[in-house]
């Protein structure tokens, strides 16, 4: 059964026919054309799909559709602005935290979300908040620098670039 | 706007004067510095589109049917009612494809869909085109296969033993249908080297499966167009040879068929070769005249495998009282799962690849590879060598402690040296294994820690060599192993058009630091085409930790072509020679006075002015009179070797068995280092997999064949919680023949990890693990052994304080 909702997604609300037993993933990808967010293991066990849901994350892939009406939706996409890439992107970029790329999206929601929170997280925060997100290239160590360095470039409003030379 | 417009703007954006200055003091201005890759900016903003990405007009959805029974004949195939749904636009079965492909040419076994038998649960059987996933899933239920089940075996030595009952036909009458390859060879005479051995080491080792795990599932894409041609979107490592195996199993002309890679997100060895998804979607496109895609589950994703062979490893290894190595005697039978795959190459690389970085006198390995019925297994990073690395740099450990011989000192009194010959006659050139050594055993303080830390802390090392590429391709032929094609523009962007894949381990960056380098041109004047067989030169793929060393070779031959012609015509210009032009920074420039210079650009027109359209191609090729001179001494030989040594430390609770993994201090010589960024992302994503299949991965079976967990809850990789912290050393033995020195980085450094694991429990608690994982039942079994032989006086406490391990209550 095609059903009709409202989605608000990166800040644009529209509204969709989706088949009701659709998952938020699959409307993003399927039907609003937003690639960005990753279906890697069809059951939440992976993270590669991760949103923020009102700016937190949330697995998207066992998420209904229906439980993202009259909320807002961020992906990866809408993490970017007409202002450049989001310090974390940029850092992501600087580190080589992105191998495959696979698991990106999703480990940059998480780590949005845990730079909304807490400016100056240690390592071990990182680790904690970004532990419901499998990478299988880097080993994470050149991913925990990149959210350490976009912690300083937020903090010290300057460019992750800068950061890293400093 | 004129030209020089344009020029100008580039002017302003090029290197200044003092900075071309300083370019004339350094040896290199792009390679070597810690730079962005080409394209983590599109990764990072969710842009990079891959093969599930990708959405063509009127496409339809596939799934396949596999097979609930683990050994089975198929007696017959019904999809009459799944032909019926609404929706359903075509079913294949083996009998449209009855083509055996493989990716080695002489042990082809594998069908797209199973044509009269299935080998293991998974096996693909049916296939069908929907218009979407749900529907094709709804009419997989209503296909009708009558089954004949056949015994199945899950254990190798069972499988060897009952050759009545073969998974696969015997190649001749009277063979054993279940022995996929055999490979004996001896080198110098190994009983005379245990015989006078001061002390012989014996020991037995297993070696438990695990799989890759990429985190995209394998995705294809086919499109068969009204002309007749073939177009396969695929997630593969091995566009090349997908290209000729579609060719060839689908009956079509080679030159109509086109494999286009998309960036591949992960891979590690698990699509480095066909699967059944690439010819179905193929098949299908070609049935319903509509694209086809098909998206592996991640059950799915468990089932196509390939991944590490599970190995049982029996060793003896001799040496003198001085720690050299007079004689290794290996024995290993190897599980290969339901195909071949790889099988060929595995069972050489299991016995060809462990005889360096260390001397042997004399060397002797039996590996049998054995059918079994359970998912294919193949290469997984560090193809074939991973496991038998265990063995023998554990025995080593044993050895060192007999003779009581700091281990590092062992592995240095046995070091092979540079520009050499091993045991089996592979030729060795650059070795920088003997600073790689030093370095971790400075970096972790080792000699204040090995025997001196408490009870339950410990280190250990071990050390390895891998390969930097195959000498030789997978089908014979004489032709270039990659190629490269560059074509420039009159605004002074460069083309490259490369086959190489990049599986996200960095290689379309690799080939843009080089034209960089080459050329002159900033970074971002250069857009890398890669892995699309209509547009790309040939290379062989993404395997065997090739791809630097071949494609980067390639690349700098053509990107040398072009800076010759553009030295001479701007040389042309100033009346000057064409050796004192050079091309960095966004300038060519003279090097006697920098402030003689124009934009590339306008260099660029010269030469195009001169020569013509501006554009060149080159090719490499590994030298032929490397390999051993014996019938399979071809098999491991490679045109360079990269080393590496790992020092872990860990903390074992006796009390629970529990492994944590400390610290693992890796020094790797990769030849040099293109970008070391990028080497350190592949030693740290090598190293922190590796220990992972120490102490947590282990893909096992319920006794129907029926995968134990085949997800990636249950299936345990790491987190970032369970990451041990990793220090990254590079070392630089600059290579002959590597581009601008480089070797390998992506698959050597992984192979010390487990048996440094292994040595630092040992250390830490006195037990020898010499069966993977290390979980802790396994250690707190151990750990209660060597306890109770400490009770009865057999061994004598191991470190200072004694071991108190609670009994667990019995009799209730």
């Amino acid at each position: 059964m095609i059903e009709a909702l409202r989605l608000t997604v990166n800040g644009d609300t529209q509204e969709i026919g989706v088949p009701s037993h659709y998952t938020l993933l699959e409307a993003l990808r399927y039907v609003l054309g937003y690639t960005g967010s990753k279906q890697g293991c069809d059951k939440g066990d992976c993270g590669a799909c991760t949103v923020l849901l009102d700016g937190q994350p949330a697995l998207s892939c066992i998420l209904p559709v229906q439980e993202a009406i009259d909320r807002e939706v961020t992906t990866v996409e809408g993490l970017a602005g007409p202002d450049g890439p989001h310090p974390l992107q940029d850092a992501f970029d600087l580190t080589g935290a992105a191998q495959c790329g696979f698991c990106t999206p999703g480990i940059l929601m998480s780590a949005a979300s845990l730079l909304q929170r807490n400016q100056s997280p240690s390592n071990h925060e990182i680790r904690e908040a970004l532990s419901g997100n499998l990478c299988r290239c880097t080993g994470y160590t050149k991913i925990f620098d990149a959210v350490e360095i976009a912690a300083r470039a937020l903090r010290e409003n300057r460019p992750a670039a800068e950061v890293v030379r400093a | 706007m004129k030209l020089e417009d344009f020029r100008g703007r580039q002017a302003d954006s090029a290197a200044s004067e003092e900075e071309l200055r300083e370019a004339l003091e350094r040896e290199f201005q792009v390679i070597g510095r810690r730079l962005r890759r080409t394209d983590g900016m599109s990764k990072s903003t969710g842009r990079t589109l891959y093969a599930d990405d990708i959405t063509l007009p009127g496409m339809l959805h596939a799934k396949i049917l596999r097979s609930p029974h683990a050994h089975a004949l198929i007696k017959s195939i019904d999809a009459s009612a799944a032909l019926e749904l609404r929706g359903v636009h075509a079913v294949v079965t083996g009998a449209d494809m009855p083509v055996p492909y493989g990716i080695i040419p002489w042990t082809r076994d594998e069908y797209p869909l199973c044509v009269d038998k299935v080998r293991y649960i998974g096996d693909g059987v049916a296939a069908v085109a929907a218009i979407d996933e749900d529907t094709a899933n709804r009419a997989l239920d209503s296909i009708e296969v009558e089954y004949e089940v056949l015994p199945h075996f899950l254990d190798p030595e069972e499988a060897l033993e009952r050759s009545d009952t073969p998974i696969h036909e015997p190649h001749k009458p009277g063979q054993n249908g279940n022995i996929s390859k055999k490979v004996h060879l001896e080198f110098e005479d190994v009983e005379k080297g245990l015989a006078d051995s001061d002390v012989v080491i014996e020991g037995e080792y297993y070696f438990e499966g695990t799989t890759h795990t990429p985190i995209e599932p394998h995705c294809a894409i086919g499109y068969f167009d009204p002309s007749g041609k073939l177009t396969v979107w695929s997630a593969t490592q091995v566009p090349h040879y997908l290209h000729r195996e579609l060719a060839r199993v689908l009956e079509l002309d080679v030159a109509k068929v086109r494999v286009i890679q998309p960036p591949v997100g992960g891979a590690f060895g698990g699509k480095s070769e066909p699967f059944d998804l690439e010819f179905c979607v193929a098949k299908l496109a070609m049935i319903t005249a509509r694209p086809v895609k098909i998206l592996y589950t991640r059950e799915e994703v468990f089932y196509a495998h390939r991944g590490r062979h599970p190995m049982l490893m029996h060793y003896k290894t001799g040496a003198d009282r001085h720690g050299r190595i007079k004689a290794v005697d290996a024995t290993t039978i190897i599980d290969g799962g339901a195909y071949s795959s790889f099988g060929l190459v595995t069972t050489y690389y299991s016995g060809q690849l462990i005889t360096a970085p260390y001397q042997m006198e004399s060397y002797r390995f039996d590996s049998t590879r054995v059918y079994t019925n359970k998912p294919c297994c193949g290469p997984k990073r560090g193809h074939g060598s991973v496991q038998p690395r265990f063995a023998i740099e554990v025995q080593l450990d044993k050895i060192a402690e007999a003779l009581d011989i700091d281990p590092i000192e062992l592995r240095r009194r046995n070091f092979i040296g540079t520009n050499t010959r091993t045991i089996n006659e592979l030729r060795i050139t650059s070795n920088g294994f003997l600073q790689c050594l030093e370095e971790v055993e400075r970096a972790s303080a080792w000699k204040s820690k090995h025997r001196k830390l408490d009870y339950g802390r410990g280190v250990g090392v071990a050390g390895s060599c891998y390969i930097s590429g195959t000498n030789y391709p997978i089908y014979p032929n004489d032709m270039p192993q990659s190629a490269v094609q560059l074509q420039v523009d009159r605004s002074g962007r460069v083309a490259v058009f490369a086959g190489a894949s990049e599986i996200g381990q960095g290689s379309d960056s690799m080939l843009a630091y080089i034209v960089a380098e080459e050329l002159g041109v900033p970074l971002d004047y250069i857009r890398i085409l890669s892995a699309d067989t209509d547009l790309t030169p040939v290379d062989l793929g993404a395997y065997s930790s090739r791809v630097t060393f071949m494609c980067g070779n390639a690349c700098i031959d053509a990107a040398r072509k072009i800076k010759k012609l553009v030295c001479e015509a701007v040389a042309e210009a100033w009346n000057c020679k064409a050796k004192s032009i050079m091309l960095a920074g966004g300038w060519a420039f003279k090097a006697e006075d920098t402030a003689q210079k124009m934009p590339i650009s306008e260099a660029f027109n010269l030469a195009e002015a001169k020569f013509g359209a501006l554009g060149a191609t080159g090719s490499y090729n590994t030298p032929k009179d490397i390999h051993g001179t014996y019938r399979g001494g071809t098999i491991g030989s490679s045109p360079a070797f990269s080393f590496t040594a790992h020092v872990a430390e860990v903390d074992v609770d006796p009390e629970t068995g529990f492994v944590e993994i400390h610290k693992i201090w890796i020094a790797h010589d990769c030849g040099r280092a293109l970008n070391p960024l990028l080497v350190e992302g592949q030693m740290e994503g090598s190293v922190y997999m590796g220990a992972a299949e120490a102490i947590m991965e282990e893909h096992i079976f319920k006794e129907t064949g029926l995968h134990n967990a085949p997800s990636l809850l249950d299936y345990k990789i790491p987190t970032s919680l369970d990451t041990p912290e990793m220090q990254s050393i590079i070392v630089e033995s600059i290579d002959p023949e590597g581009p601008y020195g480089a070797k390998e980085a992506g698959e050597g450094p992984l192979h010390p990890s487990i048996p440094a694991i292994a040595c630092a429990i040992y250390d830490a608690v006195g037990v020898r693990l010499d069966r993977l994982p290390f979980s802790p039942p396994r250690v707190w079994a151990a750990i209660r052994e060597r306890g109770r032989q400490e009770e009865a006086g057999e061994l004598s406490p191991w470190k200072s304080p004694p071991i108190s391990v609670p009994l667990p209550a019995t009799g209730d």
